[in-house]
Protein backbone atom coordinates (compact mmCIF):
# COMPACT_ATOMS: atom_id res chain seq x y z
CA UNK A 1 0.00 0.00 0.00
CA UNK A 2 1.51 3.28 -1.02
CA UNK A 3 -0.03 5.19 1.86
CA UNK A 4 1.85 3.18 4.45
CA UNK A 5 5.17 4.65 3.44
CA UNK A 6 4.71 8.33 2.86
CA UNK A 7 7.91 10.36 3.04
CA UNK A 8 5.96 13.56 3.52
CA UNK A 9 6.52 14.30 7.19
CA UNK A 10 9.82 16.10 6.86
CA UNK A 11 11.15 17.54 10.13
CA UNK A 12 12.16 20.83 8.47
CA UNK A 13 11.18 24.06 10.21
CA UNK A 14 7.90 23.94 8.27
CA UNK A 15 5.24 26.56 9.04
CA UNK A 16 2.83 25.42 11.73
CA UNK A 17 -0.19 23.59 10.33
CA UNK A 18 -3.34 25.64 9.81
CA UNK A 19 -5.37 22.94 11.50
CA UNK A 20 -4.19 20.14 13.70
CA UNK A 21 -6.21 17.79 15.82
CA UNK A 22 -5.39 14.77 17.91
CA UNK A 23 -7.95 12.30 19.18
CA UNK A 24 -11.07 14.43 18.75
CA UNK A 25 -14.07 12.80 20.35
CA UNK A 26 -17.70 13.77 20.47
CA UNK A 27 -20.79 11.84 21.53
CA UNK A 28 -24.42 12.76 21.18
CA UNK A 29 -26.83 10.91 23.42
CA UNK A 30 -24.36 8.11 24.15
CA UNK A 31 -23.57 7.57 20.47
CA UNK A 32 -19.98 8.32 19.52
CA UNK A 33 -20.08 10.54 16.43
CA UNK A 34 -16.34 11.19 16.47
CA UNK A 35 -14.20 8.50 17.98
CA UNK A 36 -10.65 9.80 17.85
CA UNK A 37 -10.10 11.97 14.78
CA UNK A 38 -6.56 13.09 13.93
CA UNK A 39 -5.94 15.84 11.39
CA UNK A 40 -2.97 17.84 10.20
CA UNK A 41 -3.53 20.41 7.48
CA UNK A 42 -0.59 22.48 6.20
CA UNK A 43 -1.24 26.19 5.77
CA UNK A 44 -2.21 27.29 2.29
CA UNK A 45 -3.60 23.95 1.15
CA UNK A 46 -7.06 22.58 0.43
CA UNK A 47 -8.17 19.74 2.62
CA UNK A 48 -11.28 17.73 1.88
CA UNK A 49 -13.09 15.69 4.49
CA UNK A 50 -15.06 13.08 2.65
CA UNK A 51 -17.85 10.99 4.01
CA UNK A 52 -21.50 9.98 3.68
CA UNK A 53 -24.32 11.63 5.58
CA UNK A 54 -23.95 11.03 9.28
CA UNK A 55 -20.25 10.23 9.13
CA UNK A 56 -19.40 13.13 11.43
CA UNK A 57 -18.17 15.67 8.87
CA UNK A 58 -20.38 18.45 10.13
CA UNK A 59 -19.58 17.63 13.74
CA UNK A 60 -15.87 17.92 12.93
CA UNK A 61 -16.43 21.32 11.33
CA UNK A 62 -18.58 22.48 14.24
CA UNK A 63 -15.85 21.55 16.71
CA UNK A 64 -13.05 23.16 14.70
CA UNK A 65 -15.09 26.35 14.27
CA UNK A 66 -15.81 26.64 18.04
CA UNK A 67 -19.55 26.02 17.64
CA UNK A 68 -19.44 22.97 19.90
CA UNK A 69 -16.86 21.64 22.32
CA UNK A 70 -15.16 18.30 21.80
CA UNK A 71 -15.63 15.73 24.57
CA UNK A 72 -11.98 14.83 24.27
CA UNK A 73 -8.86 15.46 22.25
CA UNK A 74 -6.81 18.53 21.41
CA UNK A 75 -7.04 20.82 18.45
CA UNK A 76 -5.41 23.97 17.16
CA UNK A 77 -6.66 26.22 14.40
CA UNK A 78 -4.45 28.96 12.95
CA UNK A 79 -1.99 28.34 15.78
CA UNK A 80 -4.53 28.86 18.57
CA UNK A 81 -5.93 26.27 20.91
CA UNK A 82 -9.65 25.64 20.54
CA UNK A 83 -10.00 24.97 24.23
CA UNK A 84 -8.06 27.89 25.68
CA UNK A 85 -8.27 30.61 23.00
CA UNK A 86 -11.53 30.18 21.06
CA UNK A 87 -11.77 33.96 20.52
CA UNK A 88 -8.45 33.97 18.69
CA UNK A 89 -9.57 31.04 16.58
CA UNK A 90 -12.78 32.90 15.71
CA UNK A 91 -10.78 35.94 14.65
CA UNK A 92 -8.80 33.84 12.17
CA UNK A 93 -11.51 31.73 10.56
CA UNK A 94 -14.41 32.10 8.19
CA UNK A 95 -17.23 29.58 8.17
CA UNK A 96 -19.87 28.75 5.62
CA UNK A 97 -22.08 26.11 7.12
CA UNK A 98 -24.25 23.60 5.40
CA UNK A 99 -27.34 25.69 6.02
CA UNK A 100 -27.47 29.17 4.68
CA UNK A 101 -26.13 31.67 7.21
CA UNK A 102 -27.60 34.81 5.71
CA UNK A 103 -30.28 37.01 7.21
CA UNK A 104 -33.16 36.50 4.81
CA UNK A 105 -35.17 39.46 6.07
CA UNK A 106 -32.65 42.09 4.98
CA UNK A 107 -30.99 42.75 1.62
CA UNK A 108 -27.70 41.36 0.38
CA UNK A 109 -26.11 44.77 0.81
CA UNK A 110 -27.38 45.03 4.39
CA UNK A 111 -26.09 41.53 5.10
CA UNK A 112 -22.66 42.57 3.87
CA UNK A 113 -22.68 45.77 5.96
CA UNK A 114 -23.71 43.70 8.98
CA UNK A 115 -20.50 41.69 8.49
CA UNK A 116 -18.25 44.68 7.90
CA UNK A 117 -19.69 46.33 11.03
CA UNK A 118 -19.15 43.19 13.08
CA UNK A 119 -15.56 43.11 11.83
CA UNK A 120 -15.42 46.72 13.03
CA UNK A 121 -14.23 48.09 9.72
CA UNK A 122 -14.45 51.86 9.38
CA UNK A 123 -17.62 52.89 7.59
CA UNK A 124 -16.04 53.89 4.26
CA UNK A 125 -13.75 50.84 4.22
CA UNK A 126 -16.70 48.60 5.08
CA UNK A 127 -18.76 49.90 2.18
CA UNK A 128 -15.84 49.43 -0.19
CA UNK A 129 -15.27 45.82 0.96
CA UNK A 130 -18.98 45.03 0.79
CA UNK A 131 -19.33 46.42 -2.73
CA UNK A 132 -16.19 44.64 -3.94
CA UNK A 133 -17.30 41.27 -2.60
CA UNK A 134 -20.82 41.62 -4.01
CA UNK A 135 -19.24 42.45 -7.35
CA UNK A 136 -16.86 39.49 -7.13
CA UNK A 137 -19.74 37.11 -6.44
CA UNK A 138 -21.92 38.57 -9.16
CA UNK A 139 -24.54 39.87 -6.72
CA UNK A 140 -24.36 43.59 -7.47
CA UNK A 141 -27.63 43.47 -9.39
CA UNK A 142 -29.42 41.76 -6.51
CA UNK A 143 -27.76 43.78 -3.76
CA UNK A 144 -30.91 45.68 -2.79
CA UNK A 145 -33.32 42.75 -2.79
CA UNK A 146 -34.12 40.84 0.42
CA UNK A 147 -31.88 37.80 0.67
CA UNK A 148 -34.87 35.50 1.09
CA UNK A 149 -35.81 36.20 -2.54
CA UNK A 150 -32.45 34.83 -3.75
CA UNK A 151 -32.06 31.50 -5.55
CA UNK A 152 -30.13 28.71 -3.81
CA UNK A 153 -26.96 29.50 -5.75
CA UNK A 154 -27.19 33.23 -5.02
CA UNK A 155 -27.75 32.62 -1.33
CA UNK A 156 -24.67 30.39 -1.24
CA UNK A 157 -22.62 33.06 -3.01
CA UNK A 158 -23.81 35.73 -0.56
CA UNK A 159 -22.97 33.32 2.25
CA UNK A 160 -19.38 32.94 0.99
CA UNK A 161 -19.07 36.68 0.37
CA UNK A 162 -20.07 37.30 4.00
CA UNK A 163 -17.57 34.68 5.16
CA UNK A 164 -14.72 36.42 3.32
CA UNK A 165 -15.23 39.80 5.01
CA UNK A 166 -12.25 40.28 7.28
CA UNK A 167 -9.90 38.11 5.18
CA UNK A 168 -10.01 34.87 7.20
CA UNK A 169 -6.81 32.80 7.07
CA UNK A 170 -8.64 29.49 7.39
CA UNK A 171 -11.96 29.01 5.62
CA UNK A 172 -14.33 26.18 6.47
CA UNK A 173 -16.85 25.18 3.83
CA UNK A 174 -19.33 22.53 4.93
CA UNK A 175 -20.70 20.84 1.80
CA UNK A 176 -20.44 24.03 -0.21
CA UNK A 177 -21.86 22.54 -3.40
CA UNK A 178 -24.61 20.28 -2.09
CA UNK A 179 -27.81 21.21 -3.89
CA UNK A 180 -26.14 23.50 -6.41
CA UNK A 181 -26.57 23.20 -10.16
CA UNK A 182 -23.46 22.30 -12.20
CA UNK A 183 -22.69 25.89 -13.17
CA UNK A 184 -22.89 27.13 -9.57
CA UNK A 185 -20.73 24.21 -8.53
CA UNK A 186 -18.06 25.19 -11.03
CA UNK A 187 -18.25 28.72 -9.69
CA UNK A 188 -17.72 27.50 -6.14
CA UNK A 189 -14.69 25.47 -7.23
CA UNK A 190 -13.29 28.61 -8.81
CA UNK A 191 -13.75 30.44 -5.50
CA UNK A 192 -11.83 27.76 -3.64
CA UNK A 193 -8.97 27.94 -6.15
CA UNK A 194 -8.80 31.71 -5.81
CA UNK A 195 -8.71 31.47 -2.03
CA UNK A 196 -5.80 29.07 -2.10
CA UNK A 197 -3.99 31.25 -4.60
CA UNK A 198 -4.22 34.00 -1.96
CA UNK A 199 -2.61 31.72 0.61
CA UNK A 200 -5.80 30.85 2.47
CA UNK A 201 -6.22 27.37 3.92
CA UNK A 202 -9.49 25.76 2.89
CA UNK A 203 -11.15 22.99 4.87
CA UNK A 204 -14.08 21.60 2.96
CA UNK A 205 -16.40 18.69 3.47
CA UNK A 206 -18.08 16.94 0.62
CA UNK A 207 -19.89 13.80 -0.36
CA UNK A 208 -18.40 13.85 -3.83
CA UNK A 209 -15.07 12.22 -4.56
CA UNK A 210 -15.01 14.14 -7.83
CA UNK A 211 -15.07 17.43 -5.94
CA UNK A 212 -12.33 16.40 -3.55
CA UNK A 213 -10.34 15.10 -6.51
CA UNK A 214 -10.75 18.40 -8.32
CA UNK A 215 -9.83 20.70 -5.45
CA UNK A 216 -8.04 19.06 -2.57
CA UNK A 217 -4.35 18.63 -1.94
CA UNK A 218 -5.20 16.01 0.64
CA UNK A 219 -8.33 14.04 1.31
CA UNK A 220 -9.41 12.23 4.44
CA UNK A 221 -12.25 9.74 4.50
CA UNK A 222 -14.30 9.84 7.65
CA UNK A 223 -16.15 6.69 8.51
CA UNK A 224 -17.75 5.61 11.76
CA UNK A 225 -16.17 8.54 13.56
CA UNK A 226 -12.57 7.82 12.59
CA UNK A 227 -10.37 8.73 9.64
CA UNK A 228 -10.50 5.54 7.59
CA UNK A 229 -7.92 6.73 5.07
CA UNK A 230 -5.98 9.87 4.31
CA UNK A 231 -3.85 10.89 1.38
CA UNK A 232 -3.85 12.52 -2.02
CA UNK A 233 -6.63 11.72 -4.46
CA UNK A 234 -4.34 9.36 -6.35
CA UNK A 235 -3.34 7.54 -3.19
CA UNK A 236 -6.95 7.06 -2.18
CA UNK A 237 -7.97 5.76 -5.56
CA UNK A 238 -5.27 3.14 -5.40
CA UNK A 239 -6.94 1.84 -2.27
CA UNK A 240 -10.08 1.27 -4.25
CA UNK A 241 -10.50 -1.76 -6.43
CA UNK A 242 -13.70 -0.28 -7.84
CA UNK A 243 -12.47 0.63 -11.34
CA UNK A 244 -13.93 -1.80 -13.82
CA UNK A 245 -15.56 -2.27 -17.17
CA UNK A 246 -19.09 -3.55 -17.17
CA UNK A 247 -20.04 -5.77 -20.11
CA UNK A 248 -23.73 -6.05 -20.81
CA UNK A 249 -25.40 -8.85 -22.74
CA UNK A 250 -28.93 -9.27 -24.00
CA UNK A 251 -28.67 -12.92 -25.05
CA UNK A 252 -28.31 -15.34 -22.08
CA UNK A 253 -26.33 -17.81 -24.24
CA UNK A 254 -23.81 -15.16 -25.28
CA UNK A 255 -23.59 -14.12 -21.63
CA UNK A 256 -22.90 -17.71 -20.51
CA UNK A 257 -20.21 -18.34 -23.09
CA UNK A 258 -18.53 -15.01 -22.27
CA UNK A 259 -18.66 -15.78 -18.54
CA UNK A 260 -17.05 -19.13 -19.31
CA UNK A 261 -14.33 -17.55 -21.49
CA UNK A 262 -13.52 -14.84 -18.94
CA UNK A 263 -13.78 -17.17 -15.95
CA UNK A 264 -10.47 -16.08 -14.48
CA UNK A 265 -10.88 -12.34 -14.70
CA UNK A 266 -14.54 -11.34 -14.45
CA UNK A 267 -17.21 -11.14 -11.78
CA UNK A 268 -20.50 -12.36 -13.24
CA UNK A 269 -23.97 -11.07 -12.43
CA UNK A 270 -26.35 -13.65 -13.93
CA UNK A 271 -29.55 -11.76 -13.26
CA UNK A 272 -28.49 -8.56 -14.96
CA UNK A 273 -26.56 -10.47 -17.63
CA UNK A 274 -23.47 -8.36 -16.92
CA UNK A 275 -19.82 -9.09 -16.29
CA UNK A 276 -17.45 -6.87 -14.33
CA UNK A 277 -13.86 -6.86 -15.52
CA UNK A 278 -11.33 -4.92 -13.38
CA UNK A 279 -9.83 -2.01 -15.27
CA UNK A 280 -8.60 1.43 -14.20
CA UNK A 281 -10.14 3.07 -17.24
CA UNK A 282 -6.86 4.11 -18.79
CA UNK A 283 -6.55 4.01 -22.58
CA UNK A 284 -3.76 1.43 -22.66
CA UNK A 285 -5.47 -0.92 -20.26
CA UNK A 286 -8.77 -0.51 -22.07
CA UNK A 287 -7.15 -1.50 -25.40
CA UNK A 288 -5.55 -4.58 -23.94
CA UNK A 289 -8.90 -5.50 -22.40
CA UNK A 290 -10.61 -5.15 -25.78
CA UNK A 291 -7.88 -7.26 -27.39
CA UNK A 292 -8.42 -9.90 -24.75
CA UNK A 293 -12.20 -9.88 -25.33
CA UNK A 294 -11.63 -10.26 -29.08
CA UNK A 295 -9.21 -13.11 -28.55
CA UNK A 296 -11.72 -14.85 -26.30
CA UNK A 297 -14.47 -14.32 -28.87
CA UNK A 298 -16.66 -12.31 -26.55
CA UNK A 299 -19.27 -10.06 -28.20
CA UNK A 300 -20.87 -7.78 -25.61
CA UNK A 301 -23.93 -5.72 -26.54
CA UNK A 302 -22.73 -2.79 -24.52
CA UNK A 303 -19.90 -1.76 -22.25
CA UNK A 304 -19.41 1.02 -19.73
CA UNK A 305 -16.24 2.15 -18.03
CA UNK A 306 -16.74 2.58 -14.31
CA UNK A 307 -14.21 4.70 -12.37
CA UNK A 308 -13.90 4.56 -8.60
CA UNK A 309 -16.40 6.75 -6.79
CA UNK A 310 -17.14 7.40 -3.16
CA UNK A 311 -19.24 4.26 -2.91
CA UNK A 312 -16.28 2.20 -4.01
CA UNK A 313 -14.00 3.94 -1.53
CA UNK A 314 -16.39 3.11 1.24
CA UNK A 315 -16.94 -0.46 0.20
CA UNK A 316 -13.19 -0.86 -0.07
CA UNK A 317 -12.40 0.78 3.26
CA UNK A 318 -15.13 -0.84 5.28
CA UNK A 319 -15.52 -4.34 3.87
CA UNK A 320 -14.17 -7.12 6.15
CA UNK A 321 -11.37 -7.97 3.71
CA UNK A 322 -10.24 -4.36 3.70
CA UNK A 323 -10.16 -4.31 7.46
CA UNK A 324 -8.08 -7.48 7.50
CA UNK A 325 -5.75 -5.96 4.99
CA UNK A 326 -5.37 -2.87 7.17
CA UNK A 327 -4.75 -5.04 10.21
CA UNK A 328 -2.00 -7.07 8.60
CA UNK A 329 -0.10 -4.09 7.26
CA UNK B 1 -10.71 49.91 22.46
CA UNK B 2 -11.87 48.49 25.75
CA UNK B 3 -13.96 45.36 26.03
CA UNK B 4 -16.98 47.45 26.98
CA UNK B 5 -16.58 49.69 23.92
CA UNK B 6 -16.35 46.64 21.67
CA UNK B 7 -19.38 45.04 23.31
CA UNK B 8 -21.36 48.25 22.89
CA UNK B 9 -20.30 48.53 19.29
CA UNK B 10 -21.34 44.96 18.46
CA UNK B 11 -24.61 45.36 20.32
CA UNK B 12 -25.31 48.56 18.39
CA UNK B 13 -24.67 46.72 15.12
CA UNK B 14 -27.09 44.01 16.21
CA UNK B 15 -29.64 46.63 17.29
CA UNK B 16 -29.41 48.16 13.82
CA UNK B 17 -30.21 44.76 12.37
CA UNK B 18 -33.26 44.39 14.65
CA UNK B 19 -34.50 47.87 13.79
CA UNK B 20 -34.10 47.06 10.08
CA UNK B 21 -36.30 43.99 10.61
CA UNK B 22 -38.89 46.11 12.45
CA UNK B 23 -38.83 48.81 9.78
CA UNK B 24 -39.03 46.32 6.93
CA UNK B 25 -41.93 44.40 8.50
CA UNK B 26 -43.97 46.96 10.48
CA UNK B 27 -47.14 44.87 10.23
CA UNK B 28 -45.80 42.49 12.88
CA UNK B 29 -45.49 45.30 15.41
CA UNK B 30 -48.78 46.93 14.44
CA UNK B 31 -50.63 43.60 14.77
CA UNK B 32 -49.39 43.32 18.32
CA UNK B 33 -50.79 46.77 19.10
CA UNK B 34 -54.29 45.74 18.05
CA UNK B 35 -54.96 43.82 21.27
CA UNK B 36 -54.34 46.66 23.76
CA UNK B 37 -56.13 49.20 21.56
CA UNK B 38 -59.16 46.93 21.15
CA UNK B 39 -59.25 46.28 24.88
CA UNK B 40 -59.03 49.99 25.59
CA UNK B 41 -61.94 50.78 23.28
CA UNK B 42 -63.94 47.81 24.57
CA UNK B 43 -63.52 48.71 28.21
CA UNK B 44 -64.16 52.39 27.67
CA UNK B 45 -67.09 52.38 25.23
CA UNK B 46 -68.74 49.00 25.85
CA UNK B 47 -68.11 48.14 29.50
CA UNK B 48 -67.20 51.64 30.65
CA UNK B 49 -70.51 52.69 32.20
CA UNK B 50 -71.05 49.39 33.99
CA UNK B 51 -67.49 49.24 35.25
CA UNK B 52 -67.48 52.76 36.59
CA UNK B 53 -70.82 52.43 38.35
CA UNK B 54 -69.73 49.06 39.72
CA UNK B 55 -66.63 50.63 41.19
CA UNK B 56 -68.86 53.28 42.79
CA UNK B 57 -67.19 55.53 45.26
CA UNK B 58 -63.80 53.97 44.66
CA UNK B 59 -63.64 55.65 41.26
CA UNK B 60 -65.24 58.85 42.27
CA UNK B 61 -68.62 59.73 40.87
CA UNK B 62 -69.13 56.68 38.66
CA UNK B 63 -68.50 58.65 35.50
CA UNK B 64 -67.14 56.93 32.38
CA UNK B 65 -64.18 59.32 32.21
CA UNK B 66 -63.14 58.18 35.65
CA UNK B 67 -62.97 54.65 34.41
CA UNK B 68 -60.87 55.80 31.43
CA UNK B 69 -58.42 57.21 33.92
CA UNK B 70 -58.49 54.00 35.91
CA UNK B 71 -57.98 51.60 33.00
CA UNK B 72 -55.32 53.42 30.93
CA UNK B 73 -52.28 52.63 33.13
CA UNK B 74 -53.17 48.94 32.92
CA UNK B 75 -53.65 49.17 29.15
CA UNK B 76 -50.23 50.79 28.77
CA UNK B 77 -48.62 47.89 30.62
CA UNK B 78 -50.61 45.41 28.55
CA UNK B 79 -49.12 47.09 25.50
CA UNK B 80 -45.71 46.10 26.77
CA UNK B 81 -47.01 42.58 27.36
CA UNK B 82 -48.12 42.38 23.72
CA UNK B 83 -44.79 43.46 22.27
CA UNK B 84 -43.12 40.74 24.35
CA UNK B 85 -44.80 38.06 22.24
CA UNK B 86 -43.17 39.66 19.22
CA UNK B 87 -39.81 39.54 20.98
CA UNK B 88 -40.10 35.87 21.91
CA UNK B 89 -41.18 34.97 18.36
CA UNK B 90 -38.39 36.92 16.67
CA UNK B 91 -35.74 35.46 19.00
CA UNK B 92 -37.01 31.92 18.38
CA UNK B 93 -37.09 32.52 14.62
CA UNK B 94 -33.60 33.97 14.70
CA UNK B 95 -32.20 30.96 16.53
CA UNK B 96 -33.46 28.58 13.84
CA UNK B 97 -31.60 30.61 11.17
CA UNK B 98 -28.03 29.88 10.16
CA UNK B 99 -27.05 33.50 10.74
CA UNK B 100 -26.84 32.94 14.50
CA UNK B 101 -24.44 30.03 13.95
CA UNK B 102 -22.36 32.46 11.93
CA UNK B 103 -22.37 34.98 14.79
CA UNK B 104 -21.21 32.27 17.17
CA UNK B 105 -18.15 31.56 15.01
CA UNK B 106 -17.16 35.23 14.79
CA UNK B 107 -14.89 37.16 17.11
CA UNK B 108 -17.65 39.42 18.37
CA UNK B 109 -19.13 40.02 21.80
CA UNK B 110 -20.97 36.81 22.50
CA UNK B 111 -24.10 38.28 23.99
CA UNK B 112 -24.39 41.08 21.43
CA UNK B 113 -27.10 39.36 19.41
CA UNK B 114 -29.24 39.14 22.56
CA UNK B 115 -28.51 42.74 23.54
CA UNK B 116 -29.57 43.78 20.05
CA UNK B 117 -32.88 41.97 20.49
CA UNK B 118 -33.45 43.47 23.94
CA UNK B 119 -32.59 47.02 22.95
CA UNK B 120 -34.71 46.75 19.82
CA UNK B 121 -37.65 45.33 21.76
CA UNK B 122 -37.50 47.97 24.49
CA UNK B 123 -37.46 50.71 21.86
CA UNK B 124 -40.41 49.08 20.13
CA UNK B 125 -42.26 48.72 23.42
CA UNK B 126 -41.74 52.36 24.31
CA UNK B 127 -42.86 53.45 20.84
CA UNK B 128 -45.92 51.22 21.18
CA UNK B 129 -46.72 52.69 24.59
CA UNK B 130 -46.55 56.17 23.08
CA UNK B 131 -48.89 55.15 20.25
CA UNK B 132 -51.41 53.50 22.57
CA UNK B 133 -51.07 56.45 24.95
CA UNK B 134 -52.05 58.74 22.09
CA UNK B 135 -55.16 56.62 21.51
CA UNK B 136 -55.89 56.86 25.22
CA UNK B 137 -55.69 60.63 25.11
CA UNK B 138 -57.97 60.59 22.07
CA UNK B 139 -60.66 58.70 24.01
CA UNK B 140 -60.48 61.12 26.89
CA UNK B 141 -57.54 60.20 29.14
CA UNK B 142 -56.13 63.23 30.94
CA UNK B 143 -53.28 63.44 33.42
CA UNK B 144 -53.04 67.18 33.73
CA UNK B 145 -52.14 67.11 37.41
CA UNK B 146 -48.92 65.19 36.84
CA UNK B 147 -45.67 67.17 36.91
CA UNK B 148 -42.96 66.83 34.28
CA UNK B 149 -40.94 64.84 36.77
CA UNK B 150 -43.84 62.46 37.29
CA UNK B 151 -44.28 62.06 33.54
CA UNK B 152 -40.60 61.20 33.20
CA UNK B 153 -40.82 58.77 36.09
CA UNK B 154 -43.86 57.15 34.48
CA UNK B 155 -42.04 56.71 31.17
CA UNK B 156 -38.98 55.43 33.03
CA UNK B 157 -41.09 52.89 34.87
CA UNK B 158 -42.66 51.69 31.61
CA UNK B 159 -39.19 51.35 30.07
CA UNK B 160 -37.96 49.44 33.12
CA UNK B 161 -40.92 47.07 32.97
CA UNK B 162 -40.27 46.61 29.24
CA UNK B 163 -36.58 45.87 29.89
CA UNK B 164 -37.31 43.36 32.65
CA UNK B 165 -39.97 41.46 30.76
CA UNK B 166 -38.03 41.59 27.50
CA UNK B 167 -35.21 39.59 29.08
CA UNK B 168 -37.81 37.05 30.23
CA UNK B 169 -39.29 36.98 26.73
CA UNK B 170 -35.81 36.51 25.19
CA UNK B 171 -35.35 33.51 27.48
CA UNK B 172 -38.73 32.15 26.37
CA UNK B 173 -37.75 32.63 22.74
CA UNK B 174 -34.40 30.89 23.25
CA UNK B 175 -36.08 28.02 25.09
CA UNK B 176 -38.67 27.46 22.36
CA UNK B 177 -37.86 25.18 19.44
CA UNK B 178 -40.15 27.01 16.99
CA UNK B 179 -41.76 30.40 16.52
CA UNK B 180 -45.20 28.89 17.25
CA UNK B 181 -43.97 27.44 20.53
CA UNK B 182 -42.44 30.81 21.45
CA UNK B 183 -45.76 32.53 20.76
CA UNK B 184 -47.58 30.06 23.02
CA UNK B 185 -44.97 30.29 25.77
CA UNK B 186 -45.11 34.09 25.83
CA UNK B 187 -48.91 34.33 25.87
CA UNK B 188 -49.10 34.33 29.71
CA UNK B 189 -47.25 37.66 29.57
CA UNK B 190 -50.31 39.15 27.86
CA UNK B 191 -52.74 37.43 30.21
CA UNK B 192 -50.97 38.36 33.43
CA UNK B 193 -52.18 42.00 33.38
CA UNK B 194 -55.78 40.75 32.98
CA UNK B 195 -55.61 39.22 36.46
CA UNK B 196 -53.97 42.26 37.98
CA UNK B 197 -55.56 45.51 39.17
CA UNK B 198 -55.64 46.72 35.55
CA UNK B 199 -59.40 46.59 35.07
CA UNK B 200 -60.86 46.30 38.57
CA UNK B 201 -59.37 47.15 41.96
CA UNK B 202 -58.01 44.19 43.90
CA UNK B 203 -60.47 45.00 46.73
CA UNK B 204 -63.36 44.34 44.36
CA UNK B 205 -62.18 40.80 43.56
CA UNK B 206 -63.37 37.68 45.38
CA UNK B 207 -61.24 36.93 48.42
CA UNK B 208 -59.71 33.71 47.11
CA UNK B 209 -58.55 35.46 43.94
CA UNK B 210 -56.94 38.49 45.56
CA UNK B 211 -53.52 36.89 46.17
CA UNK B 212 -53.23 36.17 42.42
CA UNK B 213 -53.66 39.86 41.68
CA UNK B 214 -51.72 41.05 44.69
CA UNK B 215 -48.54 39.01 44.37
CA UNK B 216 -47.59 39.55 40.75
CA UNK B 217 -45.44 42.17 39.05
CA UNK B 218 -48.13 43.99 37.08
CA UNK B 219 -50.25 45.15 40.04
CA UNK B 220 -47.52 47.21 41.78
CA UNK B 221 -46.37 48.55 38.39
CA UNK B 222 -49.92 49.61 37.50
CA UNK B 223 -50.54 51.15 40.93
CA UNK B 224 -47.28 53.08 40.70
CA UNK B 225 -48.15 54.31 37.24
CA UNK B 226 -51.59 55.43 38.49
CA UNK B 227 -49.95 57.25 41.36
CA UNK B 228 -47.52 59.05 39.05
CA UNK B 229 -50.07 60.04 36.42
CA UNK B 230 -53.25 60.49 38.48
CA UNK B 231 -51.96 61.31 41.95
CA UNK B 232 -53.37 58.27 43.75
CA UNK B 233 -51.56 56.73 46.71
CA UNK B 234 -48.38 54.83 45.62
CA UNK B 235 -47.25 53.59 49.02
CA UNK B 236 -45.20 50.42 48.99
CA UNK B 237 -46.10 49.72 45.34
CA UNK B 238 -43.26 51.86 44.03
CA UNK B 239 -40.51 49.82 45.65
CA UNK B 240 -42.31 46.61 44.88
CA UNK B 241 -42.53 47.51 41.19
CA UNK B 242 -38.85 48.41 40.95
CA UNK B 243 -37.89 45.30 42.92
CA UNK B 244 -39.95 43.04 40.65
CA UNK B 245 -38.37 44.61 37.56
CA UNK B 246 -34.80 44.26 38.79
CA UNK B 247 -35.38 40.66 39.87
CA UNK B 248 -37.09 39.71 36.60
CA UNK B 249 -34.38 41.42 34.54
CA UNK B 250 -31.64 39.59 36.44
CA UNK B 251 -33.35 36.20 36.20
CA UNK B 252 -34.29 36.72 32.56
CA UNK B 253 -30.76 37.79 31.67
CA UNK B 254 -29.11 34.87 33.46
CA UNK B 255 -31.58 32.41 31.97
CA UNK B 256 -31.08 33.80 28.46
CA UNK B 257 -27.30 33.62 28.71
CA UNK B 258 -27.42 30.01 29.90
CA UNK B 259 -29.75 29.06 27.06
CA UNK B 260 -27.66 30.92 24.47
CA UNK B 261 -24.39 29.39 25.67
CA UNK B 262 -25.94 25.94 25.60
CA UNK B 263 -24.54 23.83 22.78
CA UNK B 264 -26.59 24.11 19.63
CA UNK B 265 -28.06 20.70 18.84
Amino acid sequence: MPSSVMPTSTPDPAPPPAVSAVGLRKSYGGRAVLDGVDLRIPAGTVFALLGPNGAGKTTTVRILTTLVRADGGLAQVAGHSLASAPERVRAAIGVTGQFSAVDGLITGWENMLLMTDLHRLPRREGRRVAAALLERFDLTGAAFRPAQSYSGGMRRRLDIAMTLVGNPRVVFLDEPTTGLDPRSRQGMWEVVRELVADGVTVFLTTQYLEEADELADRIAVLHNGVIAAEGTAAELKRLVPGGHVRLRFTDPDAYRSAAEALRDGAAPDGEALTLRVPCDGGQRELRSLLDWLDAAGVEADGMTVHTPDLDDVFFALTSPTAEQREATR
Amino acid sequence: MSALTLATRDATTMLRRNLLHARRYPSLTLNLLLTPVMLLLLFVYVFGDVMSSGMGAGAGGGDRSDYVAYVVPGILLMTIGSTLVGTAVSVATDMTEGIVARFRTMAIHRGSVLFGHVAGSVLQAVASVVLVGAVAVAVGFRATDATVLEWCAALGLLALVALAFTWVAVGMGLGSPTAEAASNNATPLILLPLVSSAFVPVDAMPGWFRPVAEYQPFTPAIETLRGLLLGTEIGHHGWLAVGWCLALAAVGYAWSRVLYDREPS
